[in-house]
């Protein structure tokens, strides 16, 4: 019953949120807001039993999107000077897809349903097997890692080249207009080195970040976390002592070809696994040949390309907040 | 008590709408980019919300407890991986809105729309 009101109250503080950030006309706030909004998400996955996902929201929503889209904000515009709508076409297109998706849901399954379609697939089988075949007491971690690798191989290629596109368009070449002074930047970006407590409080906390960041990439198999959250954290950590102390010191911190090395290094261990085991005399990804005990190659492959995903997704996150921070910078 | 199970879906749709609305009736390209991702979390409420079972917990197993009740953990593999891709994504789009404010001084797609007619 508890749960039921906690979660009644969340989901509809997400709907009041979304409509302050679709009616609000400054940027700075709509980018506020949404991380608030991500991190009701957060604890509303967390309420549905969703430890890892909520682990992942609460780092890359309420954390990195945020400051990601604050870099976008200093280089382009804070204010929305959208004319007002004079058509109708938007409100009755969404009102229409609204409309039809509550017809459609009248008919679901109620929230918790044990007997719901989707809890008899093929759900069952890897909860039952998992102990088995993979033995990590993690099930999303079992099954992200190895028994469904292949799509994690390329959810990395896609985060991968995510990154190459990010470079391609603010990296090398510079802009045409007037650039401005390294300090002048950061006057405008980041105030809080000008800030003696957040300052102070800020670089404590980095250590602290990246350690249990650490922690969550060799942990991930006991308990929620894994390679994913790990990356976006210690990228976190990184990010903070960015703002608290300047581009530049955080330049000086992680190098850029230092995360660029971490991108293309995590992408590589992570396939590199692959073949390493068709060259032991298994399919590619299928750990088991990895060690004589098939169970042991299983904890030796997740932990390798948890490390490969770790890294990569460190290095991209850290690789796009510099690509965002040195723009426009003589 | 029936429609009170059904409460996250409805939420679901209501987030959707006003993703989409944002999309649809903001010129601004920034705005428009937070309307969509309003809508991706939206999404991943959907299918989060599939994965509850009652009674249940995380799907973590403890040595020693017998007949636990696990929530469904492909749901939440799916869009773990998601929320990932997504900000890499958004990235990629932020990206692109820079470059477009340097090559044309706004972000604003009807001034935009303006300065293509112009000869």
């Amino acid at each position: 019953m508890m749960t039921i009101v906690f979660s009644l109250f969340l989901l509809t503080m997400l709907v009041i949120v979304a409509v302050a950030i679709l009616r609000t006309d400054n940027l700075f706030t709509a980018v506020m807001l949404s991380g608030i909004f991500s991190l009701i998400m957060a604890a509303n996955f967390f309420v549905l039993d969703a430890a890892d996902v909520a682990l992942t929201e609460a780092v890359i929503g309420a954390g990195i999107s945020t400051v990601l889209f604050l870099g976008a904000l200093a280089l382009t515009a804070e204010h929305d000077h959208s004319p007002p709508v004079g058509s109708w076409v938007p409100l009755v297109t969404s009102s229409a897809l609204g409309g039809v998706i509550i017809f459609a849901t009248l008919q679901a399954p109620r929230l918790g349903d044990p007997n719901a379609i989707v809890h008899k697939h093929v759900a069952p089988w890897y909860l039952e097997n998992t102990p088995l075949l993979i033995d990590v007491p993690n099930v999303v971690t079992a099954v992200l890692a190895s028994f469904r690798g292949y799509d994690t191989l390329g959810e990395v290629f896609v985060v991968f080249t995510a990154c190459i596109g990010v470079m391609s368009l603010l990296g090398r070449v510079r802009p045409r207009g007037e650039l401005i002074e390294e300090g002048e930047f950061d006057k405008r970006t980041d105030n809080l080195r000008h800030h003696l407590i957040p300052r102070v409080v800020g670089k404590m906390l980095v250590p602290f970040i990246v350690l249990f960041g650490l922690y969550v990439q060799f942990h991930g198999d006991f308990g929620p976390g894994g390679g994913f959250q790990a990356g976006a954290l210690v990228a976190a950590g990184i990010i903070l002592y960015s703002l608290v102390e300047g581009g530049a010191r955080g330049r000086e911190l992680v190098p850029e070809w230092f995360s660029g090395m971490l991108v293309a290094l995590g992408a590589f261990t992570y396939a590199a696994v692959g073949v390493a085991c068709m060259v032991m005399g298994g399919r590619f990804l299928d750990y088991s040949v990895l060690s004589h005990d098939p169970v042991h190659g299983q904890h030796l492959g997740i932990l390798l390309i948890e490390a490969g995903v770790g890294m990569t997704v460190a290095g991209v996150m850290i690789t796009i907040f510099h690509a965002f921070s040195r723009r426009g910078i003589r | 008590m029936a429609l009170l199970g059904l409460y996250n879906y409805f939420v679901f749709a209501v987030l959707l709408m006003i993703g989409l609305y944002c999309v649809l009736a903001r010129t601004n390209i920034v705005k428009s980019l937070i309307g969509l991702s309003i809508f991706q979390s939206a999404v991943f409420l959907l299918y989060i919300s599939m994965d509850k079972v009652d009674g249940g917990t995380a799907p973590i197993i403890q040595e020693g407890v017998e007949n636990q009740v696990f929530a469904n953990p492909l749901p939440q593999v799916l869009i773990l991986t998601a929320i990932v891709v997504g900000i890499s994504t958004t990235a990629l789009a932020l990206a692109v809105a820079v470059r477009i404010k340097e090559a044309y001084g706004t972000i604003e797609e009807d001034k935009i729309q303006e300065m293509d007619r112009e000869p």
